[in-house]
């Protein structure tokens, strides 16, 4: 049988690597060998998951040096030689072991305008917004994010400045920007200051790794057109 | 935590790294030109003298490296225009091809004596 040599990384900020040899399983994804270590190994490993079907955004962790969803991400195309070293996500501050603390993360949300305001009331009929029409597509194309953090965690310029609101935040108020039904009028002035879409240097490393296969870099550039001709028009 | 090269080995974020090198190095270079140009203020024997030092095979070489840097920064500023300020498509990496072989090309063209 084939065994796993699994790096862990274990404490909080300032920690270590801990080593835990872990059998090959056939279809293992990267979270049962977390999840095996916990159970057979090392009840006191802490980390986090939930649906284990990529649909919550709790699972991601630093799989060999790439922010990944771990419940998702198959042994075989990550573990070359049978190696894997799995660290909490970066630019996060760290819990305990792969545990790290979202607060930032969410808050940067708030911050982007992230919540939809609408300008209806529950006695209103609803809004129609026709499938077809080209915002929606926009809004199609950025709106499958689960949240999990991956591209945030990824992201240099979060690493270098730490207001930079990052890739989630960004595509989120993209999305709503281009909701008709939404009613925030200072949501592009959120976005568009120092630490907002402009900071963005299109490295695109979010839009590399992250599992649904948005493109933030799309969002955010699509915030920067919009931005640039609000500032021509006078309006931020 | 921090990333480590790892999380950055990919296409876009070459292009960055050459971008901001190449940006870097030009930077540097300016004074240099600036001081170049202004021995043409000496005189035209200065200027001259100054000129038939750059005949140099090591100079020469030197020169090649510069055009190769700013073709390089100017295609990869055209391709950030492009990609940013165009309606998105999924083109990225054909920028990235076509500006790489912008540049080498014009690199080579110097190299060669065409222009
Ligand atoms: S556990 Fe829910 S996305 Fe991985």
């Amino acid at each position: 049988m084939t065994v796993l040599q699994v790096k862990v990384w274990r404490g909080g900020e300032s920690g270590h690597y801990q080593e835990f040899e872990v059998p090959r399983f056939e279809s293992q994804s990267v979270l049962d060998v977390v999840t095996y270590i916990q159970r057979s190994l090392d009840p006191t490993l802490s980390y986090r998951f939930a649906c284990r079907v990529g649909m919550c955004g709790s699972c991601a962790m630093t799989v060999n040096g790439k922010a990944r969803w771990t419940c998702r991400t198959h042994v075989a195309k990550v573990a070359a030689a049978d190696r894997l070293e799995i660290a909490p996500l970066a630019n996060l501050p760290v819990v305990k072991d792969l545990v790290t603390d979202m607060s930032p993360f969410f808050e940067k949300w708030a911050a982007a305008h992230g919540r939809f305001q609408g300008g209806r009331t529950r006695r209103d009929d609803f809004e129609r917004v026709p499938p077809d029409s080209p915002q929606r597509g926009l809004v199609d194309e950025a709106i499958e994010c689960i949240g999990c953090g991956i591209c945030y965690s990824s992201c240099d310029v979060v690493s270098w400045n730490a207001d930079y609101l990052g890739p989630a935040a960004l595509n989120r108020a993209w999305t709503l920007v281009n909701d008709v039904r939404d009613t925030d009028q200072t949501r592009l002035a959120a976005v568009a200051g120092d630490a907002g879409c402009h900071a963005c240097h299109t490295q695109m490393t979010c839009t590399e790794r992250c599992p649904k296969q948005l493109s933030p870099t799309a969002s955010i550039a699509g915030l920067k057109r919009l931005a640039l001709a609000a500032a021509l028009e006078g309006e931020i | 935590m921090k990333n480590d090269f790892r999380a950055r080995n990919h296409p876009a974020y070459w292009a960055f790294l050459v971008h901001r090198v190449s940006g870097l190095l030009l930077a540097l270079f300016l004074p240099l030109h600036f001081w170049a140009l202004g021995q043409a203020l000496q005189g035209e024997a200065q200027l001259d003298s100054f000129l038939r030092w750059t005949e140099q095979p090591l100079v020469k070489f030197a020169e090649v490296v510069l055009v190769l840097l700013l073709a390089a920064h100017m295609a990869g500023g055209v391709r950030l225009l492009m990609l940013e300020f165009l309606a998105w498509r999924d083109w990225h990496k054909s920028l990235l091809a076509a500006a790489a072989g912008l540049s080498i090309a014009a690199g080579l063209a110097f190299l060669l004596n065409l222009v």
